[in-house]
């Protein structure tokens, strides 16, 4: 990354950037969530400006309005300025400086150095990343490392879905191994915090990791982890999302589906999407599954509405309460009358069924993700 | 009471979630993206509900604190600014489009609806309905264009986005909700007429004599096709004729105009956008045969004609509303544009351009002219906008002065300066009859003896 914070005073605070680009509604979730100017994306750009020139000194608001960006880029992505791209990047690099200078607060400098100490954001031992899952090989020389990212291997919604992934890479036959315990951070919530030190270090350290294994191919479960890769310098491997290989496999006829009456609306996580382009396989992969109806949510695509568990917030989550981001989402999703949510992300499955429990919606609708929808259909025979 | 008291007051109506008094919130409140100075507020409430506003407004009478209501503040003219301090309800909270009656065709929104939202919502519901859309970012308030007498894309057939108004919520200054026009009266709210309009009373006011909290709006049949032809002339003085005929065809639905230095393919024309709009082919064409026909010997003449577009310019001017207006504020790579919006005689066009590259040039500054329509001719908006780099104060003080000069040149010349900052605002209160001035002075202490509402706003 390499932003010019002196060209902060660019943004001219109109606002275009908090909404999608169908107007339909706010779409930053710190916004949306506190509602006043200065955790929107240009009056937090204008805080981080006053902030800089010593207007403002550091404050615990300050904090929670820079670190309640969740990096989600719904502003880059509707902002009308030629800095568009750059919109972003400016708040990661505020967060850079605040990490700098010791001022992020506790709960994100917690997050940060767990990772730094245990690979993960959480401080659980190393020795227990990898505890649960049994009966998966781990790497040699497999077609596919299968990376499965903190979230997946420490929280139980992601664990969900890297057992789903595990089934269906198995139900095809597919060559792949794990890391187990020696699996590190892959850093991309490091780099979105800031920390880009530490991103530095985790990219250094899993691709030598990578190089000494002689991996050529990195399948994620997370599309946190997939944009985290895609940024590590002189990569030397390929990085797949779990879709996109999914994908490749229905295209294949490696499944056999079973006609399975359900609407499903799908999620577009922000790294898979606006971040890295992957709109189309998720869906496809939905479509193919005979019987099922895919319906769309208001803000879908480019506009999707982040789960608001990007940049750490899932973890620490300061835009938790009746407005968070993942429960103004589920009630969105409601609306469409779909009886599934579909996702391709750990974090926003954690974040989306969390948020269904929050609304007391376990009876009307559930969280599953793509690979479960594949297996789902291939039981219903 | 106190401050602290204060706040606690305001945090026991609309949750303690919803009232700041941090450093960060005020500095955002105390400021808008254009040039006016900042001015500190007390603090920043975010009420939901219209008896929240109610409530707020009662406890900054009792107490005497300045309110100023909000949108998106954006209207660049320091109109949000809290002068003298005081509680700064930002309405944004308040965004519900409570009914549409599509037979009647109005909308009855809150008081924070956006233009962006109200757009997107009638093009997934009511694609046959439209309501008048300014260049605004879609960001912008409706209920806030109201406010400012604000015109969009169907001023030339409309008039000013006031004018269409169907009814009104307020809250006094007393605290007191009055409705205005056929609400008052029942459930509908279709119009403000045969009522003695007291909606005067509160529309272009900015605030200073009861916040609106819904509004009922026109809405307006929404053609499926849309075009836009660029008639270019050379000589400004033929733009009111070029108007005057186009007007007279009825045929077009909205009218522009505009004049820059750059790129240099722009110089020294002047463009006149004229957008037709049809549900069929057929419908656009003949609009068009029929706005060309009325230009013809102007064309003929070689005075003026039509511009071919390229592919982008097309998309560019089609695009709703138009990005190129906001993405002016990076001209300078600094953030920021001011805009006299003059409301002027059309016959006065060719003045008011001369008036731009003279203050321009006096100044040394770049600029961009755009103007609209407002009725059938009957009247028009003209902008003399400037860039200006926050990050440079020369920049900012040579765009300063230049505004000044083009809201003093706007009066020189028989207009009305749009939305204006308070200071001009003064300007106009000492310029017109005194009588006049002191009818509005007791209008205003009327509703608002303690002189709460916005204080620094139409106050003499
Ligand atoms: C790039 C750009 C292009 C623009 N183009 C246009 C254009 O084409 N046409 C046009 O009309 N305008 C235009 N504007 C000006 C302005 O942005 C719009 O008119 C906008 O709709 C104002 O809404 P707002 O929410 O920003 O209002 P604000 O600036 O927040 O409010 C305007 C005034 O109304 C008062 N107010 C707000 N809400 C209430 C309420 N509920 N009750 C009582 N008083 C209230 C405020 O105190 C203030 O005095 C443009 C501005 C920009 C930056
Ligand atoms: S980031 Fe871009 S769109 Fe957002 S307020 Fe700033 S200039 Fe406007
Ligand atoms: S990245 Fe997302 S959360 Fe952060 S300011 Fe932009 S829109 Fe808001």
């Amino acid at each position: 990354m390499s932003v010019d914070l002196r060209n902060v005073h660019r943004c001219f605070r109109c606002g275009w950037c908090k909404l999608p680009s169908t107007f339909i509604d706010y779409n930053c979730p710190s916004y949306v969530r506190f509602h006043f100017e200065s955790y929107s994306p240009g009056g937090r750009l204008w805080l981080i400006r006053a902030w800089l020139k010593k207007e403002l000194r550091w404050s615990d608001r300050l904090a929670e309005i820079l670190f309640s960006c969740v990096g989600c880029r719904n502003c880059s992505e509707n902002c009308k300025m030629r800095f568009k791209d750059e919109v972003t990047d400016w708040i990661i690099a505020a967060k850079s400086v605040a990490i700098e200078e010791g001022l992020a607060p506790p709960k994100v400098r917690e997050f940060l150095e767990n990772i730094a100490k245990f690979g993960n954001p959480w401080g659980l031992p190393r020795s227990q990343r990898a505890t649960w899952i049994s009966g998966v090989k781990k790497y040699e020389g497999d077609e596919y490392l299968l990376y499965l990212g903190c979230e997946s291997s420490y929280l139980e919604a992601g664990r969900k879905v890297a057992r789903n992934v595990i089934e269906v890479l198995e139900a095809a036959g597919i060559s792949f191994g794990i890391l187990g315990n020696e699996e590190e951070c892959d850093g991309n919530e490091a780099y979105m915090l800031g920390e880009m030190g530490l991103f530095q270090e985790l990219a250094f350290k899993n691709m030598k990791l990578f190089q000494e294994l002689g991996v050529k191919k990195v399948l994620t479960i997370s599309p946190h982890a997939y944009n985290a890769m895609k940024k590590y310098p002189a990569r030397s491997f390929e990085v797949i999302h779990f879709t996109q290989l999914l994908y490749e496999l229905v295209k294949e006829g490696k499944f056999r589906f079973s006609r399975m009456e359900c609407k499903v609306t799908y999620h577009d996580p922000c790294f898979l999407g606006r971040y890295n382009g992957i709109y189309l396989e998720p869906r496809k992969i939905l479509l193919s599954i005979p019987g099922l109806k895919l319906v769309e949510m208001k803000r879908t695509r480019e506009n999707s509405f982040c789960c608001g568990g990007g940049s750490g917030n899932f973890v620490f989550d300061l835009l938790h309460g009746m407005e968070s981001p993942a429960r103004v989402r589920v009630r969105e999703a409601l609306e469409t009358g779909a009886k599934v949510l579909a996702i391709a992300c750990p974090i926003c499955r954690c974040m989306l069924e969390d948020a269904i429990k929050d609304e007391g919606l376990e009876e009307e609708f559930e969280v599953k993700d793509v690979a479960e929808m594949i297996l789902d259909s291939m039981k219903s025979r | 009471m106190n401050k602290k008291e204060v706040h606690k007051a305001l945090a026991e109506i609309v949750g303690e979630e919803y009232v700041s008094d941090s450093k960060e919130d005020l500095y955002i409140y105390s400021r808008d993206p254009g040039l006016a100075e900042p001015h500190e507020a007390d603090f920043v409430v975010l009420p939901k509900t219209v008896e929240e506003v109610q409530k707020i407004v009662q406890l900054a009478n009792k107490e005497r604190i300045p309110v100023i209501p909000a949108g998106a503040s954006l209207s660049l003219s320091g109109l949000t600014i809290p002068y003298k301090g005081g509680i700064v309800i930002d309405l944004r909270r308040m965004d519900k489009i409570i009914e549409v009656n599509r037979r009647s065709r109005y909308v009855v929104i809150e008081a924070g609806v956006t233009h962006g939202k109200l757009k997107a919502f009638l093009e997934e519901q009511y694609p046959d309905l439209c309501h008048s859309l300014p260049e605004a970012p879609p960001s912008a308030t409706v209920v806030g264009n109201l406010m400012i007498h604000g015109q969009g894309h169907l001023a030339q057939q409309y008039g000013f986005n006031s004018s269409m108004v169907t009814g009104l919520e307020i809250v006094l200054s007393s605290g007191e909700i009055c409705r205005i026009g056929s609400c008052a009266l029942g459930s509908y709210w279709f119009s403000l007429e045969p009522f003695p309009i007291p909606a005067g009373l509160f529309l272009g006011w900015f605030g200073a004599t009861g916040i609106v909290t819904k509004a009922g709006l026109r809405l307006y049949p929404k053609k499926k096709l849309r075009d836009v032809e660029v008639f270019v002339v050379e000589d400004p003085n033929l733009v009111p004729e070029v108007i005057y005929r186009v007007t007279h065809t009825e045929m077009a639905e909205d009218i522009t105009t505009s004049a820059q230095p750059y790129p240099l393919m722009f110089r020294d024309i002047v463009m006149i956008q004229i957008y037709i709009t049809g549900d069929e082919e057929e419908e656009l064409e003949f609009k068009r045969k029929l706005i060309w026909s009325s230009l013809r010997d102007i064309i003929n003449s070689k005075e003026g004609g039509f511009m071919t577009l390229a592919p982008n310019m097309k998309i560019a001017f089609l695009e709703r509303p138009m990005s190129n207006i906001t993405r002016f504020a990076d001209v300078l790579k600094g953030g920021g544009f001011v805009y006299c919006g003059a409301i002027i005689p059309i016959d006065m066009f060719s003045t008011a351009l001369k008036k731009l590259f003279e203050i321009a040039s006096r100044n040394q500054v770049t600029f961009s002219h755009t103007g609209r329509v407002i009725g059938r001719g009957h009247c028009m908006m003209f902008s003399f906008a400037y860039p200006f780099n926050r990050e440079d104060p020369e920049s900012m003080e040579k765009a300063r002065k230049a505004i000044q000069e083009s809201y003093i040149a706007t009066l020189e010349i028989g207009g009305i300066p749009w939305k204006p900052e308070p200071p001009i605002q003064r300007v106009l209160l000492e310029k017109m009859p005194r009588e006049t001035a002191e009818l509005l002075k007791r209008i205003r202490s009327l509703l608002d003896p303690n002189g709460i509402m916005n204080p620094g706003n139409w106050s003499v």
